[in-house]
C-alpha cells in the first residue's frame, strides 16, 4: 500500500466509501478533539460492472440483535465449520450448504476482494415497475407541447412490462383510467379539498369492499389485477392509447381572468397519486413523477395565492415571516412524502418556469424519497429534454440506472456507534446497540429507507466512537463496519448489497501523525458541508457559518503547525492544506448562501448536494476552471480572478452551469470570423477544444447543468464572476496594479483576505 | 225556474221531516219570474234584476250572471275601432261581447228549459233552485227602490268606460222594465210546474210573495219522501213516484252543468273587456279575445267579485284566490303576447308601487301625468313615453300600445333586470341518467339514449330561429357521477368520473355543454356507447342529491339558467348527502304523524331546492320506481323548482315505454320561461298572502321559480287589509320576469279587473267552483305537511257547509231547514269537493302507496284549473254510442257506475290515466272494430296500445283519445280494463260519485252530510 491517497482510492472504487478518518482515534474523547467526525460517504450502488452478482442468500449471524452478514473478517473455523461475527463474536454454524467450504474452496463471501458483494435472493412476487406520471396542464401552449413529447418519448424509453399511470391536474386533478375503449376515462377530484388515502382509494374504487364479490377466494388474484388495470396498465398494453391521450392532452380549459395566476391543485394531485398507489402497489418500486410548470395555487400545499399582485415568497418574506403558506404547504407535502417513503415509492419533482414553483415547499417529496428534483426555466428547453432522458438510461448490463425500495442497514463493532445518515432517506426507526445518542443528521435508527437510488446515490454516514479512554484497544485492532444495502433492481430482482470495511484504531496521543495523515480532506470537507447544509435547512445562515468557522478554526489549531500568536509561522500538512480552501468556497456557495437565490433555487442546489457523491460534491462545493491557451494544453487553473485573462478561453463547471467564458482578446479574434479563415484554423480549435469538453460532461451530467456560452464583457459572464475567488476587485485593483485578470465588483472577502484571518485566529490562544 | 240554477235537495233528515208540513212555502224563491209575477209592483222597480235580463231580447243563450255591466262594457268594447291588434275586429267585438252577455242574466233559465234532463225530471227541483242571482237581487231589490238600485249597478262602470260613443248599444241597459216583460213571459214555461201558490208565506222571513210562486212545485217534491227514509237520502226528483234513494240525476250533475256551458258559450267570442265578468268554464271551448284583462286562460279566480270588507269574506268563507298560469299555451286562433321594447329606458312603472304600466293606469292632466291603478300614486309620464289624450281623457295612442290596451303582454326587460347587470346566457339542458344496475337491465338506459337522439332534435326554439339556442349536456351516474365531454371538435366522447359525492363539483367546463347540432356526431357516439359503457355494471346504489347538485353546479359555471332532466329508479341509498333510507312506515297512517311521511326525510333537499332556485335550475324528475323510492323528498327539489315528476310504476319496457317517450318529448318541447321571478300587485285594500304551486319564496312577496312552464299553475290566496271600492274594483296585476329559451330576460304582464260588492249575493254569484277546487285542493295538500289528515278533513267540510250555509243565510229565501240550497255557480262545488277529500293524499288508507300519496300530492300543487278540474272529476265518454261521423266529443257521462252498462265501452280519463273498460256484453262489431278479435273473450288486456285497425270505430277512438290527450301535461297510459275482471278495481276509483273503494262517502252522501252540517250551522 502506497500512499494513503492510492489506499482512498482503491477503497472508493471497491467498496464506494470515503471517510473522513482511515485511521480511528480510538476514544471518544479523542474522536472529538479531532472536530471533524468520523464518518463516511457511502455510494451503496456504486457501478461495479467487475462485481457480477452471486446468486444466493447471504449468511447472516444467528444473534437476533446482530444478524450481520458473513464477510471477509469474520474468523472460521473451516473445520468445525463455524465462523465468528466480527461485530458480536458470536460462533455461527455454517448452513448445510456450506459444508464444502475449506480453505482453498471459499465462499466469494469470505473472499477479502469482495468486501463488497451483492446478492441475488428470491423473495415474493416481481412486480413490474411503475412510472405514474403527474402532469401539470396549466403549461403555456408550446411548454405543454414539448412536455408532451418528452413524455411520449419517455413511453418507448420505459421497461416494456412497466406499468404506467397519467394523471393530468389543474384546476381539478384527473385520474385517467387507461384501459378504456371508444371513450377516455377519467376520475376528477376537486383540486381544493384535501382527502384521505382511504377517501382517494374509496373514490377511485379501489377498496374491496366496492366490488361485490361473488367468489371470495378465486376472485382474490382476479381483482388485483383488475383494479391495478384501470389506472396502471402495462407499457406495452396502452403504449397507443396513452399516446393518444397525451397528445389529446389540452391546456387546463378554466378561464384565468388577468391578474391571476391559474389554479393549480398540485398538492392535491399529488396526494392523489400518493394514495392510489398506497392502496394498489405498496412496497414496490414507482416513481411518482410531477411535472409542474408553476406554484400550487390552490388547496392543500398552496405556496402562493392566485392573484398575481402578491408575489411568491422570497428569502425575504421567509425570514420576516411574512410567507403566510409555507408552513402549511410544507407540512402537507411532508406528510406525503413521508407516506410515500413508507410505502417504497419515490417522487420526482420535473419544475420548469421561469419564476418559483414551490420547490421549498415540496423538497422533502424528492428529498425524503430519493426522487429526483429538476428545475428548469421551461419544458421546451434541451435541459429539461435531456435530463428527463437520462433518468432512462441504462447501464453496462442494458438494466435502469435505478433502483427502488432500498433499506440500509449499518452494523458496527463496538467501539462505534451510529450518529446518524445525511442523505436522501428516512429513518426506519430501528434502535439497536448501535444506535448512537449525539445526534447527527437523520439519527436515531440504525436502519433508513431510500425508495429511489440510483448509482451515484450517496449518502453521509457519522459515527461516533464511543470506545472509553481507559479502555484501549489492542495493538493492530481494527474497527468494522458494515453496510447492507436491501433493494429493489430495475430489472425487479429483489438484491441484497453488502459492504464490509475495517480501519485501524490508533491512539491520538501517540500516533496523531498517523491520524493526521490518514485524514481524507475532500471527503471530510464534503460530510462537514453537508452537516453544515443540513444544519443550514433549520438554522439561520449565519449561524452555520458561525458553526463552520468555528469548526474550521478549531480543526486548524488541532492538526496546524504554528506559534503561538504568530499567524505568518501556520502551517498545514499535505492532508489538510486543501481544506481550508474548501471551506472558504463553500461558505460562498449557494448551499449556505441564499443572498441573490430564491428560496426554489436554495432548494434545489441542497438538494443535490446531499446526494451527489464525493467528487460532483466537490465540484459544488468548489468550482473547476480550466483555461484553454495557444499557451499549451488546457490546463486547470485557480478558481480566482486572476484566472481571467483576455488570451484564454475558461471553461467553468459547477455542477449545475458550465460556463465558458472568451476573454477579451478572444472574443474579439472571434468577433472578426480568424475563426472561419483556412489559415487561423488553430484558432477554431481552440475556440473548439472547450466546446467539445463542456460536451463531455453535459452527456455524463445528471440533472443536465445550464449550458452557458459567454464572453468578455457578456451579461452571462456573471456567473464566471460571481463563482472566482475575488482577488482583485473593484476596492484593491489599483493596489495591485497589475493588468493581469479581472477586477470583481464585489465586497465579499477573498480567499487571501480568509485565510488571513483563519491563520490569525488559528494560532491565537483566545479561542 | 227563471232564475239560474240554485239547487236544492231535500235530505231526509229527521229535522227536516217536522219541516215537511211547513216546507213548501219555504221553498219558493223567487227568481225572475218570482218578481215577473207575484209582486209586479216591487219587482219592477227591481231594476238590476231586469237591467240583468235585458239580453232575453237576444238570443237566450245563457251565461253566468254577473252581466250587468257587461252592457257598458260591451260599449267600451265596441267603441274600439282603433284598435290595431289584429285580434278581434271591432264589428267581432260588439257583435261577440254582447252576445254572450246579454244572455247572461236570463242564463239560468233558459238552460235548464232547453236542454237538461236534469230540468226535465227534476225540474221541481230546477224550480226550487234558488237562483241566486235572483236571490241576490232581492235583498238589494227590497231596501232601496229599483231605480236606485239599477243606477248601482250601472253606476260602477260606467266611469271608466266611454259609453257615449255608443250610444246605440247603451239602449239596452236603460228599458229594464221592459226585459222584465219577456223575463216574465218566459216564466211561464216553469211557472207551469209550480201550480198553485202555496200558502207558505207566513213562514217567509220577508218575501211571502214570491215563495208563493214556488212552494207548489216543491210541495210536489216533498211529497215523496213521508215514504220515509231512515238514514238514506232523500230523492227530490220522483214525484211520481216515492223512491227510497235519492234520485242521482236529480242532485246537480257536474255534466249538466258542464254541457250547459258548453252549449251557451262554446265555439263563441269571450272578449275580456269587463271587469268582474265570468269566463267561461275550463271545460268549454271558446275564443279568447284579449280587450284589457288577462285571458281566463292565464288566470282564473275562485271569485270575480271580492266582497267589500273582510268581514264580509270572513262571513262568506269563500277563499278569494287567483289561479295564475302565465305561460299557459294560447291555441293558434288566438293572439300571442305582443312583446313592447321601450328600449334602454325599459318598462315604465308606478313610482311607488312599481306596478307596470297597463290598462289600469289612468292619464291625466293633458297627458302628462297618470295616476296608478294599484296605488293611486300620481306619476310623470316619461318624456319620451308622452302622449296627448283624446276627448274622453284616452291616450292617442291607446290602440297601439299593448301596455295600454291589453290584459296581458311581454316587455323586454333591461340590464337592470338581469343577474349582475349581464344579459342572460341561453339556457342549457342536462340529461342525467340513473345507470345503476335495473336501469340497465330493464333497458330503460337504452330507451332513454336512443329516443334522446331523435328528441334533441326538437328543442325549443324562437319561432324565426334556424336552431335552438339551448346548450345540452350529459351526466350519467350511479353512486358517482360521470360527466360528458361532447366537444365538436373531439373524435370520441370524454368521460369524467366525479366521485366526491359528498362535496360534488362539476369538473368540466368547455365541452361539457355544447350546441346539439355542432356536437351531433360525438353526442350520438356518446348516447351510443352509454348502454354499452355500463353494461357490465352490478352497482345497484345511487345517489341523488349530488346528482342535482352537479347539474346546478354545471349550470352555475356556464352562468346560465337551465333545467336537469334526471331519469331516476331507486331510494339513493349510497353515502352521500341526501341519502335515504327506507321509512315507509303504515303505521303512521291516520295518526298524528302520518305527515311526516309527505315531509322530506332530511332538510338536504330544502337547502338544495333554495340554491337551485338561486341559480335558475329547474329539475325534472322521471322516476321509475319499482318499490318505495321516498317521492316526497325525491320530489322535493323538482316541485320547488318548478319541475315536473313523471312516475312510471314497476316500469316494463312493452307497456310503459309509450307513456314515458311521449312525456319525454312533451316536456322537451314545452314552452318554458326560466329563472323566474313572479310579483302579484294588487291595488289598495287586499293583498296576496299565499301562494301555492311550484315555487320558492325567499321572503312574502317574491315567487321565485327556477322555471316555469306553460302546465304551471300558481295559486295565490287574497286577503282584505282595507275596504274595498266598488267603483274601484280589485285589480291584480301579475308580473313574470323570466329569461326565453332564447337567453333574453323579458317581463310577462298579466292584468285582471275584478268586481267588488258589499252584496254577498254578487260573491255568490260569480264564483267559479273550478278554481275554488282547486284553490282547496291546493291548500288542503299544503297542509298535509303540518296538519293531522283528519283535521284537514273536517275543516274542507266545514268550510264547504259554512259557505253554503251562509249563502242561504244570507242570500237564498227563507226556507225550510230542510231545504239543501246551493248558489248557482257552486251547484257542484259539493261533488268536487267529496272527489277533494275522496282523493288518496286525504285518505289515510294503510293500502295506499305512501309515494303515490306524495306524487299525486306533488302534481295537485301546480295544476292549473282546468287539470285539477280533470283530475278530480275524471271525464267518462261511452264510445259504444259513437257516431263515427262526428268530430266532437261524445257527451261525457256521470262517474258513477250506474251510468256504465254491460252493453257499453267507457273512457275514462283523468289527466293521468286512461281507461277503456268494456262491459261483459260489449257489442261484437265494437270489439271488433277496435281490437280486431272476435269476442269479449278474446280481448288482449295486457297492452297499453289499442292494435291499428283502420276501422271508423278504432279511428274514432284513437281521434277521440288524442283530443282528450292534447295539451295534457302528462301522458296518459291507457289500460284496458274487463268488466268482472280484477283490474276494473282499479278503474273504480275513479268513478268518484260512488262509494269510494277505501273508503269515502258517495255523491248523495256526502251531499246528506253536508246538508247537515249547514243545517246544524243555521241553527
Amino acid at each position: 500500500m502506497a500512499t494513503y491517497l492510492e489506499f482512498i482510492q482503491q477503497n472508493e472504487e471497491r467498496d464506494g466509501v470515503r471517510f473522513s478518518w482511515n485511521v480511528w482515534p480510538s476514544s471518544r474523547l479523542e474522536a472529538t478533539r479531532m472536530v471533524v467526525p468520523l464518518a463516511c460517504l457511502l455510494t451503496p450502488l456504486k457501478e461495479r460492472p467487475d462485481l457480477p452478482p452471486v446468486q444466493y442468500e447471504p449468511v447472516l449471524c444467528s444473534r437476533p440483535t446482530c444478524k450481520a452478514v458473513l464477510n471477509p473478517l469474520c474468523q472460521v473455523d473451516y473445520r468445525a465449520k463455524l465462523w465468528a461475527c466480527n461485530f458480536c463474536f458470536q460462533r455461527n454454524q455454517f448452513p448445510p450448504a456450506y459444508t464444502g467450504i475449506s480453505e482453498v474452496n471459499q465462499p466469494a463471501e469470505l473472499m477479502p476482494q469482495f468486501s463488497t458483494i451483492e446478492y441475488v435472493v428470491q423473495r415474493g412476487p416481481q412486480t413490474p415497475l411503475i412510472f405514474l406520471y403527474v402532469v401539470d396542464t396549466c403549461l403555456e401552449e408550446d411548454d405543454l407541447q414539448a412536455l408532451k413529447e418528452s413524455l411520449q418519448m419517455s413511453l418507448s424509453l420505459l421497461p416494456p412490462d412497466a406499468l404506467v399511470g397519467l394523471i393530468t391536474f389543474g384546476r381539478m386533478v384527473q385520474v385517467h383510467e387507461l384501459s378504456c375503449e371508444g371513450i377516455s376515462k377519467s376520475y376528477v377530484f376537486r383540486g381544493t379539498k384535501d382527502l384521505t388515502a382511504k377517501q382517494i382509494q374509496d373514490m377511485l374504487g379501489l377498496t374491496k369492499s366496492a366490488m361485490p364479490m361473488q367468489q371470495p377466494r378465486p376472485a382474490q388474484a382476479q381483482e388485483h389485477s383488475f383494479i391495478s388495470s384501470r389506472f396502471l396498465q402495462p407499457i406495452h398494453k396502452i403504449d397507443m392509447t396513452l399516446t393518444d391521450l397525451l397528445g389529446e392532452l389540452q391546456r387546463d380549459p378554466w378561464p384565468v381572468t388577468q391578474g391571476k395566476r391559474p389554479l393549480r391543485s398540485t398538492g392535491v394531485a399529488l396526494s392523489i397519486a400518493v394514495g392510489l398507489l398506497e392502496g394498489t402497489f405498496p412496497n414496490t418500486g414507482a416513481r411518482i413523477m410531477l411535472f409542474t410548470g408553476g406554484p400550487p395555487t390552490q388547496g392543500p400545499g398552496m405556496v402562493v395565492g392566485d392573484e398575481l399582485k402578491v408575489p411568491i415568497r422570497s428569502w425575504h418574506d421567509i425570514e420576516k415571516d411574512n410567507a403566510r403558506f409555507m408552513k402549511k404547504a410544507t407540512k402537507h407535502y411532508e406528510i406525503l412524502a413521508n407516506r410515500t417513503a413508507a410505502n417504497g415509492h419515490c417522487i420526482d419533482i420535473y419544475a420548469c418556469a421561469l419564476d418559483q414553483t414551490g420547490l421549498l415547499e415540496m423538497k422533502c417529496c424528492t428529498n425524503l424519497t430519493g426522487g429526483h428534483m429538476v428545475m428548469g426555466d421551461s419544458f421546451n428547453t434541451s435541459l429539461f429534454k435531456q435530463t428527463f432522458q437520462r433518468i432512462f438510461s441504462k447501464d453496462f448490463n442494458g438494466d435502469f440506472r435505478m433502483a427502488f425500495g432500498a433499506t440500509l442497514e449499518v452494523k458496527t463493532s463496538r467501539e462505534l456507534k451510529i450518529a446518524g445518515v445525511i442523505g436522501p432517506c428516512v429513518s426506519l426507526n430501528v434502535k439497536g446497540p448501535c444506535v448512537s445518542e449525539n445526534e447527527l443528521g437523520v439519527a436515531g435508527t440504525s436502519q433508513w429507507k431510500i425508495c429511489g437510488l440510483d448509482p451515484t446515490t450517496t449518502l453521509g454516514i457519522y459515527f461516533e466512537v464511543v470506545n472509553q479512554h481507559n479502555a484501549p484497544i489492542p495493538q493492530g485492532g481494527r474497527g468494522a463496519i458494515q453496510f447492507v444495502t436491501q433493494y429493489q433492481h430495475s430489472s425487479t430482482q429483489r438484491r441484497i448489497r453488502v459492504t464490509t470495511i475495517a480501519r485501524n484504531w490508533a491512539d491520538a496521543q501517540s500516533q496523531l501523525r498517523h491520524i493526521e495523515a490518514a485524514f481524507d480532506q475532500e471527503a471530510a470537507a464534503v460530510l462537514m458541508a453537508r452537516l453544515g447544509v443540513f444544519r443550514a435547512e433549520s438554522e439561520e445562515g449565519p449561524d452555520v457559518l458561525r458553526w463552520l468557522d468555528r469548526q474550521l478554526i478549531r480543526l486548524c489549531q488541532k492538526f496546524g503547525q504554528y506559534n503561538k500568536e504568530d499567524p505568518s509561522s501556520f502551517r498545514l500538512s499535505d492532508s489538510f492544506s486543501l481544506y481550508p480552501q474548501f471551506m472558504f468556497h463553500l461558505r460562498r456557495s449557494p448551499f449556505l448562501q441564499v443572498f441573490n437565490n430564491s428560496p426554489d433555487e436554495s432548494s434545489y442546489y441542497r438538494h443535490h448536494f446531499a446526494r451527489q457523491d464525493l467528487t460532483q460534491s466537490l465540484i459544488m462545493i468548489q468550482p473547476i476552471l480550466y483555461s484553454y491557451s495557444f499557451q499549451g494544453p488546457p490546463e486547470p487553473v485557480l478558481l480566482d480572478s486572476s484566472s481571467i485573462l483576455a488570451d484564454r478561453i475558461l471553461l467553468m463547471d459547477t455542477f449545475f452551469q458550465i460556463v465558458i467564458y472568451l476573454g477579451e482578446t478572444i472574443a474579439q479574434w472571434r468577433k472578426a470570423g480568424y475563426q472561419d479563415m483556412p489559415e487561423y484554423e488553430n484558432f477554431k480549435h481552440l475556440l473548439q477544444a472547450p466546446l467539445d469538453d463542456a460536451q463531455e460532461i453535459l452527456q455524463a451530467r445528471f440533472p443536465m447543468p445550464r449550458y452557458i456560452n459567454t464572453e468578455h464583457g457578456g451579461s452571462q459572464a456573471r456567473f464566471l464572476l460571481s463563482k472566482v475567488n475575488p482577488s482583485q476587485t473593484h476596492n484593491n485593483l489599483f493596489a495591485w496594479g497589475q493588468e493581469t485578470g479581472a477586477p470583481i465588483l464585489t465586497d465579499d472577502v477573498s480567499l487571501q483576505v480568509f485565510m488571513d484571518h483563519l491563520k490569525k485566529l488559528a494560532v491565537s490562544s483566545a479561542c | 225556474m227563471m232564475s239560474q240554477q240554485g239547487y236544492v235537495a231535500t235530505p231526509p233528515y229527521s229535522q227536516s221531516q217536522p219541516g215537511i208540513g211547513l216546507s213548501p212555502p219555504h221553498y219558493g224563491h223567487y227568481g225572475d219570474p218570482s218578481h215577473a209575477a207575484s209582486p209586479p209592483g216591487m219587482m219592477k222597480p227591481a231594476g238590476p234584476l231586469g237591467a240583468a235580463t235585458p239580453g232575453m231580447m237576444l238570443p237566450p243563450g245563457p251565461a253566468p250572471p254577473g252581466s250587468h255591466q257587461f252592457g257598458q262594457n260591451g260599449a267600451q268594447a265596441s267603441s274600439h275601432p282603433s284598435q290595431r291588434f289584429p285580434g278581434p275586429s271591432p264589428v267581432n267585438n260588439v257583435a261577440s261581447s254582447y252576445a254572450p252577455y246579454q244572455p247572461s242574466p236570463q242564463s239560468s233559465y233558459p238552460s235548464p228549459v232547453s236542454t237538461s234532463s236534469v230540468t226535465q225530471l227534476g225540474n221541481q227541483l230546477g224550480a226550487m233552485q234558488i237562483n241566486s242571482y235572483g236571490s241576490s237581487m232581492a235583498p238589494s231589490s227590497q231596501g232601496p227602490p229599483g231605480p236606485p238600485s239599477a243606477a248601482a249597478f250601472q253606476g260602477p262602470p260606467r266611469p271608466p268606460q266611454p259609453s257615449i260613443l255608443q250610444p246605440g248599444s247603451q239602449v239596452l241597459p236603460p228599458p229594464p222594465t221592459t226585459l222584465n216583460g219577456p223575463g216574465a213571459s218566459s216564466a211561464p214555461p216553469t211557472a207551469q210546474y209550480q201550480p198553485p201558490p202555496l200558502p207558505g208565506q207566513t213562514l217567509g222571513p220577508g218575501f211571502p210573495p214570491q215563495q208563493a210562486n214556488y212552494g207548489p212545485q216543491m210541495a210536489g217534491a216533498q211529497l215523496s219522501y213521508p215514504g220515509g227514509f231512515p238514514g238514506g237520502p232523500a230523492q227530490m226528483a220522483g214525484p211520481p213516484q216515492p223512491q227510497k234513494k235519492l234520485d242521482p240525476d236529480s242532485i246537480p250533475s257536474p255534466i249538466q252543468v258542464i254541457e250547459n256551458d258548453r252549449a251557451i258559450r262554446g265555439g263563441q267570442v269571450y272578449a275580456t273587456n269587463t271587469r268582474g265578468q265570468v269566463p267561461p268554464l275550463v271545460t268549454t271551448d271558446c275564443v279568447i279575445q284579449d280587450q284589457g284583462n288577462a285571458s281566463p286562460r292565464y288566470i282564473r279566480c275562485t271569485t270575480y267579485c271580492f266582497p267589500c270588507t273582510s268581514d264580509m269574506a270572513k262571513q262568506a268563507q269563500i277563499p278569494l284566490a287567483a289561479v295564475i298560469k302565465p305561460f299557459a299555451t294560447v291555441p293558434p286562433n288566438e293572439t300571442p303576447l305582443y312583446l313592447v321594447n321601450h328600449g334602454e329606458t325599459g318598462p315604465v312603472r308606478c313610482n311607488r308601487c312599481k306596478a307596470y304600466m297597463c290598462p289600469f293606469m289612468q292619464f291625466i292632466e293633458g297627458g302628462r301625468r297618470y295616476q296608478c291603478g294599484f296605488c293611486n300614486c300620481v306619476n310623470d309620464v316619461p318624456p319620451f313615453y308622452f302622449q296627448h289624450l283624446d276627448h274622453i281623457g284616452r291616450r292617442l295612442d291607446h290602440y297601439e300600445k299593448p301596455e295600454l290596451s291589453l290584459g296581458s303582454y311581454e316587455y323586454v326587460a333591461t340590464l337592470d333586470y338581469c343577474r349582475k347587470n349581464k344579459p342572460p346566457n341561453p339556457p342549457a339542458f342536462i340529461f342525467m341518467i340513473d345507470v345503476s344496475y335495473s336501469n340497465i337491465k330493464n333497458g330503460l338506459v337504452k330507451l332513454i339514449c336512443e329516443e334522446l337522439k331523435t328528441v334533441l332534435e326538437k328543442l325549443p326554439k324562437e319561432e324565426h330561429e334556424e336552431t335552438s339556442a339551448i346548450r345540452v349536456g350529459f351526466i350519467t351516474y350511479n353512486k358517482v357521477l360521470h360527466f360528458f365531454n361532447v366537444k365538436s371538435n373531439l373524435a370520441q366522447p370524454q368521460m369524467m368520473v366525479v366521485t366526491d359525492v359528498g362535496e360534488v363539483f362539476v369538473p368540466l367546463l368547455d365541452g361539457f355543454l355544447v350546441n346539439y347540432q355542432e356536437s351531433q356526431a360525438v353526442i350520438h357516439n356518446l348516447l351510443d356507447q352509454i348502454p354499452e359503457m355500463f353494461a357490465d355494471s352490478n352497482e345497484n346504489e345511487t345517489v341523488f342529491a349530488p346528482v342535482i347538485q352537479a347539474g346546478m353546479e354545471a349550470l352555475k359555471a356556464a352562468d346560465c339558467p337551465g333545467k336537469l332532466f334526471i331519469f331516476h329508479s331507486s331510494l339513493p341509498t349510497a353515502e352521500a348527502p341526501g341519502k335515504l333510507k327506507n321509512r315507509d312506515d303504515k303505521k303512521l297512517v291516520n295518526t298524528d304523524k302520518e305527515k311526516i311521511l309527505f315531509q322530506p326525510q332530511t332538510n338536504v333537499y330544502d337547502s338544495l331546492a333554495k340554491d337551485c332556485v338561486a341559480h335558475g335550475c329547474s329539475v325534472t324528475l322521471f322516476l321509475f320506481p319499482s318499490q318505495y323510492v321516498d317521492v316526497a323528498s325525491l320530489g322535493l327539489v323538482p316541485q320547488l323548482t318548478g319541475g315536473t315528476l313523471y312516475k312510471y310504476n314497476n316500469f316494463q319496457m312493452h307497456l310503459d315505454s309509450q307513456q314515458f317517450l311521449n312525456d319525454l318529448r312533451n316536456d322537451i318541447e314545452k314552452k318554458i320561461g326560466f329563472d323566474a321571478i313572479m310579483r302579484v300587485r294588487t291595488s289598495t285594500g287586499f293583498r296576496a298572502t299565499d301562494f301555492f304551486g311550484g315555487i320558492f319564496m325567499n321572503n312574502t312577496t317574491d315567487v321565485e321559480m327556477a322555471a316555469i312552464d306553460c302546465d304551471k299553475a300558481v295559486t295565490v290566496e287574497f286577503k282584505h287589509d282595507d275596504k274595498l271600492g266598488e267603483d274601484s274594483g280589485a285589480l291584480i296585476q301579475c308580473a313574470v320576469l323570466y329569461t326565453t329559451i332564447s337567453g333574453q330576460r323579458r317581463l310577462r304582464i298579466h292584468n285582471l279587473g275584478l268586481n267588488c260588492s258589499s252584496q254577498l249575493a254578487d260573491l255568490y254569484k260569480s264564483c267559479e267552483t273550478d278554481a275554488l277546487i282547486n284553490f282547496f285542493a291546493k291548500s288542503a295538500f299544503k297542509a298535509v305537511l303540518h296538519q293531522p289528515l283528519k283535521v284537514i278533513r273536517e275543516i274542507l267540510v266545514n268550510q264547504t257547509a259554512h259557505m253554503l250555509a251562509c249563502y242561504r243565510k244570507n242570500c237564498a229565501s227563507p226556507s225550510a231547514a230542510s231545504q239543501l240550497i246551493l248558489p248557482d255557480s257552486m251547484k257542484v262545488f259539493p261533488v268536487y269537493m267529496n272527489c277533494l277529500l275522496k282523493n288518496c293524499v286525504l285518505l289515510s288508507r294503510p293500502e295506499i302507496s305512501t309515494d303515490e300519496r306524495a306524487y299525486q300530492r306533488q302534481l295537485v300543487m301546480t295544476m292549473g284549473v282546468a287539470d285539477s278540474q280533470l283530475f278530480f272529476y275524471p271525464q267518462l265518454l261511452p264510445i259504444h254510442t259513437l257516431d263515427v261521423k262526428s268530430t266532437e266529443l261524445p257527451a261525457a257521462v256521470r262517474c258513477s257506475e250506474s251510468r256504465l252498462s254491460e252493453e257499453g265501452i267507457f273512457l275514462l280519463a283523468n289527466g293521468l290515466n286512461m281507461f277503456l273498460w268494456l262491459g261483459v256484453s260489449s257489442p261484437p262489431e265494437l270489439i271488433q272494430g277496435i281490437f280486431n278479435v272476435p269476442s269479449f273473450a278474446h280481448i288482449n288486456a295486457d297492452t297499453t296500445l289499442l292494435p291499428e285497425v283502420g276501422s271508423p270505430y278504432s279511428q274514432q277512438l284513437k281521434m277521440i283519445m288524442n283530443i282528450i290527450q292534447q295539451k295534457k301535461p302528462y301522458s296518459m297510459k291507457l289500460m284496458i280494463v274487463k268488466q268482472r275482471e280484477q283490474p276494473e278495481m282499479v278503474f273504480r276509483q275513479f268513478l268518484v260519485e260512488d262509494k269510494g273503494l277505501y273508503g269515502g262517502p258517495s255523491y248523495v252522501d256526502f251531499l246528506c252530510c253536508v246538508h247537515k252540517e249547514i243545517c246544524q250551522l243555521l241553527n
